[in-house]
């Protein structure tokens, strides 16, 4: 039997044993050898530790063990994700050959459901930008036209699935981080609910924000996912202490009386401009689709979201100066030689290890956060984030999710954009998630300029992921070329 | 530094945010950050003129308070991990130049 391609199948031929997991791990090693010098998704591929992992699960199924819902399936992790013993770099120089004493909890959980770690995929330096450009390793390339970016900052985690490397892999969502490289790699990338995902592990950006999250090949592979890796975890204070939730139950339940409603502010015709008329036909296509599955389908005002941009740029530099202010060359990472004292060793190694966008971050930051300006930035921006939240939740009165567009474009050429404001206008759609806390899912829908995949975003309020994956379900069903 | 109504940057508050930052720029990144951080808070005018006096902030996106464990140790012993991966160790502790001062 041939090594099926989708996660769901691999689990269940793994486990039935009609399929090796050792052979699993062998066609995707292979495939990773063929294309992955000209994509680039990965800082590290772990070829032996998926070896060994793989024989082992084999030996687990032919003594008549259950593995597990991932059993022998191939995941890819964004290089933000502690791995014990294995490089976990942030595509930072000033982490380079540091290797964690401990794993993070998504990859316990991972292990524990039978997955295969099969490498350590690229990202924007420490998850900081939208297109992969930001490595201190060199970009990613979109697997499906090697001079367009993947989209970022997970962009080596969407490279990975779109080419084939690994079925499943593992993202962090900031402002965006996991849908936007979705959409623009054509496949399927979630952000669950703040605290629903342990962040235990994951190298922190900025922490009122982060998430993590599957990125798959289809929705049933990411809700597979989801439930796999979410759920209580003591080990992060912010952890929702509750169970994952079930989102497979009413999966394919369809969206007959669903309420959607098409975010007008993200429709290209307001004051936030710069959407690519494809992309908005396509989203216009999606609400359409999934009212002609049976949703009652509307538009709905969400006036705030227009300032979640520069919201977020207060917010997420704030906590991000804070974050990285432990990079300081004393206990781990990079440090700088000839330092004549601490304070200048600790000076050099920043300098000499951070990259630009990382430094402007930081710098922005600290300037928000600094006396005097605290409530004119960084105050300011959370109480928008409460004004983005009271509107959502007016919306949700109304509606069970909402639609708009994930990126405002398709993928866009490598070094097209050097300005850093015009960069971060790509998150206009994906930051009002984050800002609130919601989850919200991109689902590949038809293409847009020169034949790219377009994505479609669904979300849903707080913990609302069932009915979220519900949506995306039906969506993805009713997509152009029928999505598996 | 300049006044926050302002929003533009100059070289001197980019030099002294950087060094806040415990960071060096050079004379070329000093102009190029001052026009780029520049151009983020001209953006972040649209907030400003938003009357929000009397809407709470938001600094959690959810509700969690008082977040309580046990009190036992749980946590594992990487003592020798944890130092193996520092740039300098020495007597199990971490090494660092002089805190004060020019290096003897």
């Amino acid at each position: 039997m041939s090594v099926p391609s989708t996660a769901t199948e691999i689990a269940a031929a793994v486990s039935s044993g009609s399929v090796s997991a050792s052979d699993v791990v062998e066609s995707h090693l292979a495939a990773i050898d063929a294309r992955e010098s000209e994509i680039h998704a990965f800082n590290t591929v772990t070829a032996d530790q998926a070896r060994a992992t793989a024989a082992d699960i084999d030996a687990r199924v032919a003594a008549g063990e259950s593995v597990g819902p991932l059993a022998g399936v191939p995941v890819a992790l964004k290089d933000n994700m502690c791995t014990n013993g294995i490089a976990t770099t942030c595509s930072s120089k000033i982490l380079e050959g540091w290797e964690p004493p401990y794993d993070a909890t998504v990859v316990e959980r991972l292990r524990e459901a039978g997955a295969v770690i099969v490498g350590k995929t690229n990202l924007d330096e420490f998850a900081m930008g939208s297109s992969t450009e930001n490595s201190a390793f060199g970009p990613s390339r979109n697997p499906l036209d090697t001079s367009k970016v993947p989209g970022g900052s997970s962009g080596g985690s969407a490279a990975a699935v779109a080419a084939g490397f690994a079925p499943l892999s593992i993202g962090s969502d900031t402002g965006g981080s996991i849908r936007q490289p979705a959409a623009l790699c054509g496949v399927v990338g979630m952000k669950p609910t703040y605290g629903a995902v342990s962040r235990y592990g994951l190298i922190a950006f900025a922490s009122s924000l982060d998430q993590i999250g599957p990125f798959a090949k289809n929705v049933t592979d990411a809700a597979t996912m989801f439930e796999v890796i979410a759920g209580h975890d003591p080990r992060d204070s912010t952890s929702i202490p509750e169970p994952a939730a079930d989102v497979h139950t009413k999966l394919n339940a369809g969206v007959e009386g669903l309420r959607v409603g098409v975010i007008t502010e993200l429709m290209g015709e307001g004051q936030l401009q710069g959407f690519e008329p494809e992309v908005i036909a396509q989203t216009r296509a999606a609400a359409d689709a999934l009212a002609a599955a049976g949703a009652t389908v509307g538009e709905v005002s969400v006036p705030s979201v227009i300032y979640g941009l520069s919201a977020y740029y207060q917010i997420a530099p704030a906590e991000a100066s804070s974050n990285l202010a432990r990079y300081d060359g004393v206990r781990y990472g990079h440090r700088a030689p000839g330092g004549a004292n601490t304070a200048a060793m600790m000076k050099a190694s920043r300098t000499a290890g951070f990259g630009a966008e990382v430094k402007r971050r930081i710098m922005l930051g600290t300037y928000a956060l600094s006396a005097g300006y605290y409530d004119a930035f960084y105050g300011k921006a959370q109480r928008v984030r409460t004004l983005i939240i009271d509107e959502l939740a007016a919306a949700y009165q109304n509606f069970d999710v909402l639609l708009s567009p994930t990126s405002p474009c398709v993928a866009f050429p490598i070094g097209a954009v050097s300005d850093p404001l015009t960069m971060y206008l790509n998150d206009t759609c994906t930051i009002p998630s984050n800002l609130a806390g919601h989850p919200a899912i991109s689902v590949p829908f038809g293409t847009g300029a020169g034949d790219l995949p377009v994505g479609v975003q669904i979300l849903a309020p707080l913990q609302g992921e069932a009915v979220m994956f519900q949506a995306a379900a039906a969506l993805e069903a009713a997509a152009p070329g029928g999505q598996s | 530094m300049s006044d926050p109504e302002s929003h533009r940057l100059t070289r001197d508050d980019v030099a002294h945010v950087a060094s806040l930052a415990l960071l060096e720029l050079t004379e070329a990144e000093l102009d190029e950050f001052a026009g780029q951080l520049s151009a983020v808070l001209e953006h972040a005018k649209d907030i400003d003129a938003l009357d929000v006096g009397d809407v709470a902030p938001t600094h959690h996106p959810y509700p969690l308070h008082n977040v309580f464990r046990p009190d036992v140790v749980t946590s594992a012993d990487v003592r020798e991990q944890a130092l193996a991966m520092a740039p300098e160790a020495e007597d199990g502790q971490f090494r660092v130049p002089p805190a004060l001062g020019e290096e003897p």
